[in-house]
This record gives structure tokens, C-alpha cells and sequence, in this order.
């Protein structure tokens, strides 16, 4: 489908406000005829009858009381107009998060994460002038001229046919020109970006520069490529501007043979002065929608384009969910029966595998960086489903079970928790909402995060994020492990973090991820050989495919990639 | 007026003349459909009254005139404006890199995380509206407004001084009005539009924490909440903004009843002829559309400012690093000697205190440690980019403060710990630590970075283009290509910051050999938490908390059985 028939799909959800909007902008155009009525009545008077003040003075009212509704009619329109931009700003935004949280996280990691949330807030705010200027005045140039005309027809045949062909050329023009400019302007306004984003590449790479000790010849280039930049834009809009000039001339030139033809038929006493005045105040009422069509196309066509990514996510295939909620929970085996994922793009993350894991295991995935052992994780999380296979749990369909109801029995630390825009109170609640402040610090406690938390001056309450206090990567893990403690479920997935802590502080999130795993099932993405030693079946990930599997002991006897990947790393 | 326009308006005003023409012509434009609109009143007026063909002449040739005049106006006006807006921009991005590079980026420290940049360009093409929305339009309307008083004036004094008024009220009095009534909203829209985009980045970042934590529910609770206050507040705002058109119109029509009022007692007793009254009615009608740009002017303004400001908060701070008095003379050699050094980023938190070490010339050193020991503030303070608040630090026999900014990029090369890489061809981005290096040098450089056979697998080979920051490349590909730029340099003394991370294990050697063999004619310094192959470095540093705990070769080390024996243990424990 047309992504502006898309749009106005989404403008018609608000009927209402979208019938009021072009309701109000016809009485508006209405009242300008009332008004340019009665100016007329008012000069012809006193021009030409020589009537004095009393004697104008209702029709003067009149004028005056239609000068009132048009101007609260204007006020209504752009409030209407507002309205529907608000309602589907608002829908639209709704949507996009009801939408992220059903694509989930292997998604917004696949996409750029920033290029989505920038979708959502400024990609959404930007149709506001497609719906609050734009899209009404598109009907109101449509509908306005033919009020005009509806009433200028019955009092002068000729001027309504010099309307009537006129009007048309406007856009017929405007389109010819329109499409030339149109492709050229796009272009051009690709280089513009283009040299913003040179811009912004020089001042991210400030430290390079100085490094380097090029600051002097870069400023140049900046001046030089600016320079460049503006005589390649300027050829090209002598030409875009062009549009506008036809714009402004036909209209100019419209008003101006109505002017003349209407003087003449007056001279030779074929038409009235009246209805002449009448038809010259209405004149440039006659070609403002459209000439002010071209002034909005602009912000109109911004939105189109951001139109265009916000209705990409939104179109993006979702799984559905249909689902149990409820299995039984004790004695169980996830199995994995000749399971494979492959991502949207093509890129096969996981070939044919098989394995199981049962209750109370403990199982180490290891392998170099996108061997897919996080793909692995991520479908145990139920991010993702098999593009081909069955994962079994117990005797279910692993997707026939609701996600909701498999979440509470897994807990889940990344390699870079997120940490929320709220106090670190809430960031650990998240795990168990009902907590008491005393579960809290326990869990606090377990994760050694708690003395730090209480030297902080909010304590608890103290924010994080970009207004609030940042934390390290060693703090946000703690905080991560806090939230798990608290959580206390049966699974546990996690991903070990590779950062390179000293000796001391490794030894301690070492026996502090101990204690969280005792008595549960363990699905740990392992980077260490002792958290490796531990596990009761190692999985050896390459290529998507397991290569090896067994304890560290067997695996070290077959003498094949795992051993050699302990080598080589470990000297 | 407010001091920050007054700042900003000095920096453009290399272009004032540009702006005055632009405005000129804008002003020209909408005087010639005032002309179009008054002569065409007149041709009909007069005309009624059925005089010879000849006296219209002059009315059709003027309207023909004022017809074809303001489209030809208007495109030159969008023309010089263009023209007039692109300039300022490239003024402006010149000043502010020109303000912004002497404190890069000890005055910068809260500006570290990217976005915050990338904000503050943004606020540099913000400007972009300020001649066009903010400057030209009061200029136009001035000019439209002595026009007026003029065509006005030559009927009676009266007429002046209503349209004087008129223009007064809704030109300055209902922007005025709508920009009080949404002040108190604003500052609140501001607050709540920047608690959504955190909402936002929580969703999009934190997707998998709601999920896990199930917490989809009450983020969908709260994104819904905060969008309805915001949604409240933008209604408000709008419905005040929508007074601007109305009440604008609303005057001018008022201005024409006041007008009349004055004008119909006049045509009866014969003092303005009938002719001119409806001459004077169309003027004043075409004079208001100069008005129409003001309330969003007053919009602009306000937001050119906000990012101005923003942009003198960053560039007001005062650059500290001075160049002492620069020696001519040349170090004696290229050792590095750091002497009781004290340093912090913050006052109330030293990194060093009383840090001393000594890096022998033609020699390759490790400087090893776990992360945030404190080593790569070295590189901070050997460049220059920090000033440390104690001790000294000596190249050879020579003060740091000695050697001039230029002089010291030529000693030292540096690989940071990410380094830029720019959105040119490979080759451009290479050179661009030698701009006049030969093609050769850049493939020998390469070849020792171990770059050059994967570049001669891209597509454009040493044309290709990288795209923006690199993004095509793999980490490694990039870490390695920024040490070709480094090795391109051939200064001195190379200090690389984690030189081989994101590098498989046999890429990792054969790189680190480079090194070695660099270390034959030049001071050699890495900085890293890898400890691999290390066994041919001439000294290991060990570092903890900025002090130097340890210090020998690898094997000496490893006899201590001390820190750096634990961290090799831990090290050996990583397996992937």
C-alpha cells in the first residue's frame, strides 16, 4: 500500500476530528465570502450612492460578526487538525512499543537499537505537520476554491471561468516542475545530510585530529567543503525555486487578468461594482490554499519519509503466542531436537543441533564470538523460535508454552545488563515487584553491591543513568546478580562477563555466582575455566554447529577443539 | 534583547549584508502585491465611474507590473535567502569546531559519551532556521509597516497612525501574548518529551530485562501515562498557538472597520475621494501578510537560543592547557621519565599520586593491569590532553611543557584505546597521519599493521570506502588499521592502548611482532590486560590503583609469585 494512503488510513481513525477539521476549514472559507460580501455591500454604498455611516452601519456588523466566527472557525480548524496529529501520535507510539516488546530483544539488537528509538520519538514527532498542516491543507485546497467558485459562478460567468482554468495550471505546473525540482531537491538534500554528517564525523574524531595535529588543515576543509556544498546546493535549487516562481507569477498573474477584465466590463458598464469588488477581495482567497499547499508540502514530505521507517518495524513479521500456561515444573528436561535459527537476514546462527539439559544441571556453552551460543540462550528465553526443529519441554511443544508463565521460572543476567532511567531501588525490584525493603538488601547483600549502594548519598533511591549516577560495568553486573538473587528461580541463564577485572575482585563475583547457582538449572554462556570445570556437560559451539560435548575431562581426553582452544588462549 | 542572540548575531555578522538584501527582497515581495492588490482596486473603482479607457492605462500596466514583479521577487528572495542561510551555516560550523578544539578533551569530560556531541551538532544545524524564521521576518514586517505609513499617509494622518497600531498589536503583541501563555507548558514539555526518550531507550535497550522480568505490563502503564501528560500539555500548547493566525486575521479585519469608520465620514464630505476607499481597504489586507511569519518567529527564536546556549556553555569553558615557553633545542633522546607525578581528573579524586617510572629509549614496554588501574590516563597526560597538578614528566632530558603542541605530536604516535576512523577510502584514512605520504609508505605501514592482504580483498582495495566511523569494518580490522596510521607516523615513541584487542590469537602474535620489531629504533609503550607474549618485552609495569606495584621482565615476574603471577593465572583461566 501507498504510504500516504497508509497515513490517512490512520487520520480516518479519527473521523470525528478529521470531519471537523475540514468542516471548520469550509466555514472558514465560508465566512471569507460572507465577509468580502459585505465589505463590497459597504463600499459600493458609500463609493457610489454616498451613504453615510449610519446608513453602512449593519452591514459594517455584519462584517464585523463575520470577521468573528472566521477568525474562531481558523482557531477550531487548527485545533481539530492538532487533535488527529496527537491522537496518532499517540496511537502510533503505542503501537511501536507494543511492537518491540513482540519482536523482542534479538531484534532491536539486530537493527540498530538507536535508529529505533529515534523511530519512535522523533521519527513520530515528525508527522505532526503531515497531519496538523499538511494533510487539511490538502483538502482545504480542494474544497476551498470550489466554495469560491460556487458562489462566484452565479454573479459573473467570466471571472468564474477565468478561476476555473487558472486554478488547475497551479498544480498541473507545479507537478511538471514539481517532479524535475522534486528528484533534484531530494538529491540535494542527501548532500546536505551528507555534509552534516561530515561535519559530525570530523567532530567525533576531534581526539584523531589532534592526535595528529591536523586541526589547522580541517578547519580549512570545513570552510572549503561547506563552500563547495552550498554551489552545488544553490545550482540545483536556482532550479527546484523555479516551482515557485510559476507558483507565485500564475497567481499574481491570475489575479491580475481578473483585475483587468473585470476594470474593463466595468468601464464599458457590462458589470457592476459591487459584484467587480466582491469578485477582487476573493481573488487571492481563491489561489492562498493552494499557493499555501506548497509552502506545507515540505513538512509534509519529511514526514512521508520518517512514515517510512515507523511503518518498516511495524510491518515487521511477529510470532504469534498462543499458549499454555501452565506446565508442571518438577522433574523436567528441556531437550533440543535438530534445532536451527536462522536471522531475517539470512545469516544461519545455529545449524541442526540436539542436545538436552536436565533439572539441577549445570551446562557451560562455550565457543568463540557468534558461534552461536547466544542464539541458544536467546531461544531458551523464548526471544526467538526455531526456524527449524523442536525444543521439548517435558512432553510440550517448547512454543506452546506462554512466555510469560516460562519467564517467572528463569532468571536471566547479560553480558551488559541494562540498567533502568529509575533509582537503583526499582532497578533491583524489577526482579520480584512485592519485595520488602529487607529481601532487598539481602539480595543487595549476596551480590556484595550492598556496601556500595549504602556509601552512595541517595543511598537506594539514588538515580542512574545519563541525569543520575553512572556505574561501572563491574557495579551493573552486581546489580544484575542482585536482582537474581532476588528473583530466586529455577533456571538461571547467564552470560559471563569477559571484562577484565584484578585478581581479587574476579575471585569474589566468582564465589558470589557459586552461591546463586546452587540447587539450580544452569545454562551459562563460559568464558572461564573454572566456572568450565564445574559444569556437568560442556557444549563446544563453532559455526553454529556443536562440535564437542562432555564433561572438561572427556573433552580434554578427545584432544580436539577444545583443548586447542585452551592453548591458544590460555599460552 | 536576549544576550545569547546578541552572541550569535555578532558571529553572523560577516554576512550582514547578505541578510539585508535577502530581507529587501523579501520586503519588495510582499510590497508588490500590496501595489497588485491597490492598483487592481483602483482600476475597478475607477472604472465604475466610467471614465475613458485611458485613464485605466496606467492602473493595467501597473498591475501587470506588480503581477509579474512579486513572483520574480519571490524567487529571488528564496534564492538570497538560501544563499545567505547556507553561509551562516558554514560560519557557524567553523566556529564552533575553531571554539571547541583547544578544549578537547580536558574541558569535555561530560560530554565523553558521543550522544552528547552528536547533540551539540545538531545544535549547530539547528541554526540553520535563524535567518530565514527568526531574523528576516520582524525586518520584512518593519519595512512593510514604514511602506504603509507612507502609502497611508498621503490620504490623511489618521490612517497612519490605525495601521501603526495595528501592526504593533498583532505584530509584537500576539506573538508576545501566545509566547506567556506557553511558557509555564514549555519548560514541563521539555522535562516530560526527555522522559519519554528515556522511556524510550529503556524499551529499546533494556528489551530483555522487561521481558525476563516481566515487567511489559507496568512499562506500557507508564509509557502510556507519561504519553498522556505529554499529549495534554502539547493540546494545550496548540490550542494557544493556534490564537496566532486567528487573532492576527481578527485584527487586520478590525484594523478595516476602524479604517472605514474614519474613511466613510470622509468620502461624504468630500475630503478622500470614493476611488481610494477601497484602494485603502485592499492595502491594509495585503499589508498583513507580513505578519504572519512572526508568532512562529518567536518560536525559533526561542529554540535558536536554547541551542546556542547550549552551545556557549560547551565552548565558554576555559581551554587551560598553555604551551609553556616552547625550547628549540631537541630532547636528547626519547626516553620517558615520569617523576612524583599527581594527577586527577576531579579534584576531590587523584589518580596518581606520586607516580614515577622510567621508560628507556629503543626499548618496548608493558604496562599492564586490570581495568581502571589507571593506564590509560597515561596517554592523556603524555599527550598533553590533561595537565597533570604535580611532579614532571621528561622526554629525554626535556620538560613535557617545554616541547611545543606541534613538536609533540611529531614524537609521539598514539593508537587509543577506539580510535576514529573517518568516513573516507581506506587510503585517505591511513594518510591521514602523514598527509604527505607516498602511496608506498602507506602500503608498507599497512603491511606492518597486518592490514594490507585484507585490504587488497575489499572490493575498491585501498579506494574502498569505510563508511560512517568504520562501520563496515570488523573491530580488528579497524584496530589494525588505525596502528597502520600509527606506523605510517614513524615517530619516535609509539604508545598503543590495547593494541591487540578484538585480534584472533595468530593475528595477535604476528601484530605484536610489528611492535617488537619497531621497538629496534623507537620508544615502544603498550598499554593492555592481555598478558601474551610478553616474555620478550625489555620491562613490565604492573599497575594497581595508579600506583607501579611491580616491575621487571615477564620472567622476573613470575618468580615473585606476586600480583602479576595472579593475574597470568587468571588470564589463563579465560579460555574464549
Amino acid at each position: 500500500m501507498h504510504i500516504d494512503k497508509k497515513l490517512i488510513n490512520l487520520s480516518l481513525g479519527n473521523r470525528s476530528a478529521f470531519f471537523l477539521t475540514v468542516f471548520s476549514g469550509l466555514l472558514t472559507a465560508l465566512f471569507t465570502i460572507i465577509q468580502a460580501y459585505y465589505l463590497s455591500k459597504t463600499i459600493n454604498e458609500v463609493f457610489l450612492k454616498n451613504s453615510n455611516l449610519a446608513e453602512v452601519k449593519y452591514f459594517i456588523l455584519l462584517f464585523a460578526l463575520a470577521s468573528l466566527l472566521k477568525a474562531l472557525f481558523v482557531w477550531n480548524e487548527q485545533n481539530f487538525a492538532n487533535l488527529i496529529a496527537e491522537n496518532v501520535k499517540q496511537q502510533l507510539r503505542n503501537k511501536l512499543t507494543a511492537q518491540i516488546f513482540k519482536l523482542g530483544p534479538s531484534y532491536t539488537k539486530s537493527s540498530k537499537s538507536g535508529e529505533i528509538s529515534n523511530t519512535i520519538s522523533n521519527g513520530v514527532e515528525k508527522l505532526d505537520a503531515y497531519f496538523s498542516q499538511f494533510l487539511p491543507q490538502l483538502f482545504s485546497s480542494a474544497l476551498i476554491p470550489l466554495l469560491i467558485l460556487f458562489f462566484i459562478f452565479p454573479i459573473d460567468i467570466l471571472s468564474g471561468i477565468v478561476f476555473l482554468v487558472t486554478a488547475p495550471l497551479i498544480p498541473v505546473f507545479m507537478m511538471l516542475i514539481g517532479r524535475i525540482a522534486e528528484s533534484m531537491n531530494r538529491k540535494q538534500w542527501k548532500t546536505l545530510n551528507l555534509m552534516s554528517g561530515y561535519f559530525l564525523d570530523v567532530i567525533q574524531g576531534l581526539a584523531t585530529i589532534k592526535l595528529f595535529g591536523r586541526e589547522n588543515d580541517i578547519k580549512k576543509k570545513i570552510a572549503v567543503i561547506s563552500n563547495l556544498f552550498r554551489i552545488s546546493t544553490m545550482k540545483v535549487l536556482r532550479i527546484a525555486f523555479l516551482s515557485a516562481l510559476v507558483l507565485e507569477i500564475l497567481s499574481t498573474i491570475s489575479i491580475a487578468i481578473i483585475a483587468v477584465e473585470i476594470g474593463l466590463r466595468l468601464l464599458y458598464g457590462n458589470l457592476e461594482f459591487q459584484p467587480a469588488f466582491f469578485i477582487l477581495v476573493l481573488a487571492p482567497e481563491f489561489y492562498l490554499p493552494i499557493r499555501q499547499l506548497g509552502a506545507k508540502y515540505h513538512a509534509g514530505m519529511e514526514g512521508v519519509a520518517a512514515a517510512e521507517s515507523i511503518f518498516k518495524i511495524l510491518e515487521e513479521p511477529v510470532q504469534t503466542n498462543n499458549q499454555k500456561s501452565h506446565v508442571p515444573f518438577h522433574d523436567f528436561v528441556i531437550k533440543f531436537e535438530n534445532v536451527s535459527f536462522t536471522y531475517p537476514g539470512g545469516r544461519n546462527a545455529l545449524k541442526n543441533i540436539s542436545f538436552s539439559i536436565e533439572q539441577g544441571s549445570f551446562t557451560a556453552l562455550v565457543g568463540k564470538s557468534g558461534s552461536g551460543k547466544t542464539t541458544v540462550t536467546n531461544l531458551l528465553l523464548k526471544f526467538i523460535k526455531p526456524s527449524e526443529g523442536k525444543i521439548i519441554f517435558n512432553n510440550n511443544n517448547f512454543n506452546d508454552i506462554d512466555s510469560k508463565f516460562w519467564r517467572k521460572q528463569v532468571s536471566w543476567i547479560s553480558q551488559s545488563p541494562y540498567l533502568f532511567h529509575t533509582t537503583i531501588k526499582e532497578n533491583i525490584l524489577i526482579a520480584k515487584e512485592d519485595a520488602t525493603a529487607e529481601e532487598i538488601i539481602n539480595a543487595a547483600k549476596s551480590a556484595g553491591i550492598h556496601d556500595f549502594i549504602s556509601s552512595l548519598p541517595g543511598g537506594y533511591e539514588t538515580f542512574v543513568g545519563e541525569r543520575g549516577t553512572r556505574l561501572s560495568g563491574g557495579q551493573a553486573q552486581r546489580i544484575a546478580l542482585a536482582r537474581a538473587f532476588l528473583k530466586d528461580s529455577p533456571i538461571l541463564i547467564l552470560d559471563e562477563p569477559t571484562s577484565n577485572l584484578d585478581p581479587e575482585t574476579e575471585n569474589e563475583l566468582l564465589e558470589t555466582l557459586n552461591r546463586l547457582t546452587e540447587n539450580k538449572t544452569v545454562i551459562m554462556i563460559a568464558h572461564r575455566l573454572r566456572t568450565i570445570e564445574k559444569a556437568g556437560q560442556i557444549l563446544v559451539f563453532s559455526n553454529g554447529k556443536i562440535i564437542e560435548r562432555g564433561t572438561h575431562n572427556s573433552l580434554i581426553a578427545m584432544n580436539g577443539y577444545y583443548s586447542e582452544l585452551l592453548k591458544t588462549y590460555s599460552g | 534583547m536576549d544576550r545569547t542572540f546578541l552572541r550569535l548575531l555578532k558571529i553572523a555578522k560577516d554576512y550582514k549584508l547578505w541578510m539585508l538584501a535577502a530581507s529587501v527582497i523579501g520586503f519588495f515581495t510582499i510590497g508588490s502585491s500590496i501595489g497588485l492588490m491597490m492598483t487592481s482596486a483602483y482600476i475597478i473603482a475607477k472604472a465604475a465611474l466610467h471614465p475613458s479607457i485611458a485613464e485605466l492605462q496606467v492602473g493595467i500596466v501597473g498591475v501587470r507590473f506588480f503581477g509579474i514583479a512579486r513572483g520574480v521577487f519571490r524567487y529571488v528572495e528564496r534564492y538570497l535567502s538560501h544563499e545567505t542561510t547556507f553561509r551562516l551555516l558554514a560560519k557557524f560550523r567553523v566556529w564552533f569546531y575553531e571554539a571547541i578544539v583547544p578544549l578537547f578533551p580536558s574541558k569535555l569530560l561530560k560530554y565523553k559519551s558521543g550522544d552528547l556531541l552528536t547533540r551539540a551538532v545538531n545544535d549547530v544545524e539547528n541554526l540553520e532556521h535563524i535567518f530565514v524564521r527568526v531574523i528576516a521576518p520582524p525586518f520584512v514586517a518593519l519595512f512593510v509597516l514604514i511602506l504603509m505609513l507612507f502609502l497611508l499617509g498621503s490620504f490623511n494622518f489618521i490612517y497612519p497612525v490605525i495601521i501603526l497600531f495595528s501592526f504593533l498589536i498583532a505584530g509584537i503583541g500576539v506573538p508576545l501574548l501566545s509566547y506567556k501563555l506557553s511558557r509555564k507548558t514549555g519548560s514541563r514539555l521539555v522535562k516530560l518529551q526527555a522522559r519519554m526518550n528515556e522511556l524510550i531507550l529503556d524499551q529499546t535497550q533494556g528489551l530483555g530485562e522487561l521481558l525476563v522480568f516481566n515487567q511489559t505490563g507496568k512499562f506500557k502503564e507508564e509509557f502510556a501515562n507519561t504519553q498522556n501528560t505529554l499529549r495534554k500539555l502539547q493540546r494545550k500548547n496548540a490550542i494557544i498557538g493556534g490564537l496566532n493566525e486567528a487573532l492576527i486575521g481578527l485584527i487586520m479585519n478590525f484594523s478595516i472597520i476602524i479604517i472605514l469608520i474614519y474613511a466613510v465620514p470622509q468620502v461624504n464630505t468630500g475630503i478622500l475621494e470614493g476611488v481610494y476607499l477601497s484602494v485603502l481597504v485592499l492595502g491594509v489586507m495585503a499589508s498583513f501578510e507580513a505578519l504572519l511569519p512572526l508568532p512562529t518567529a518567536v518560536q525559533f527564536f526561542e529554540q535558536s537560543v536554547k541551542s546556542a546556549d547550549r552551545l556557549f556553555e560547551l565552548t565558554d569553558a576555559n581551554a587551560v592547557i598553555v604551551t609553556g615557553k616552547p625550547d628549540t633545542r631537541e630532547p636528547d633522546n626519547f626516553s620517558i621519565t615520569f617523576d612524583s607525578v599527581q594527577f586527577g581528573y576531579n579534584s576531590d579524586k587523584l589518580i596518581y599520586d606520586n607516580l614515577s617510572f622510567t621508560v628507556p629509549q629503543k626499548s618496548f614496554t608493558a604496562i599492564v593491569g586490570a581495568s581502571g588501574a589507571g593506564k590509560s590516563t597515561l596517554i592523556n597526560l603524555l599527550t598533553r590532553f590533561w595537565n597533570y597538578q604535580a611532579g614532571k614528566i621528561l622526554l629525554g632530558d626535556t620538560k613535557l611543557e617545554n616541547i611545543s603542541q606541534r613538536k609533540l605530536r611529531e614524537y609521539i604516535s598514539v593508537l587509543p584505546q577506539t580510535t576514529h576512523l573517518f568516513n573516507l577510502s581506506v587510503r585517505e584514512n591511513i594518510r591521514f597521519a602523514k598527509p604527505e605520504a607516498t602511496d608506498d609508505e602507506i602500503i608498507a605501514a599497512a603491511k606492518k599493521a597486518n592490514i594490507h592482504d585484507f585490504i587488497l580483498s575489499l572490493p575498491d582495495q585501498y579506494g574502498e570506502l569505510i563508511g560512517e566511523q568504520g562501520m563496515k569494518l570488523s573491530g580488528g580490522e579497524r584496530r589494525r588499521l588505525a596502528l597502520a596510521r600509527a606506523f605510517l607516523r614513524n615517530s619516535p615513541i609509539l604508545i598503543c592502548d590495547e593494541p591487540t584487542s578484538d585480534l584472533d590469537s595468530l593475528t595477535e602474535q604476528k601484530v605484536l611482532n610489528s611492535l617488537y620489531g619497531y621497538s629496534k629504533t623507537a620508544t615502544v609503550i603498550i598499554i593492555t590486560h592481555r598478558l601474551f607474549h610478553l616474555e620478550n618485552a625489555d620491562q613490565i609495569l604492573v599497575m594497581y590503583n595508579g600506583k607501579i606495584i611491580e616491575s621487571g621482565t615477564h620472567n622476573e615476574l613470575m618468580k615473585k609469585r606476586n600480583y602479576y603471577f595472579n593475574m597470568m593465572k587468571v588470564e589463563k583461566e579465560l579460555i574464549v
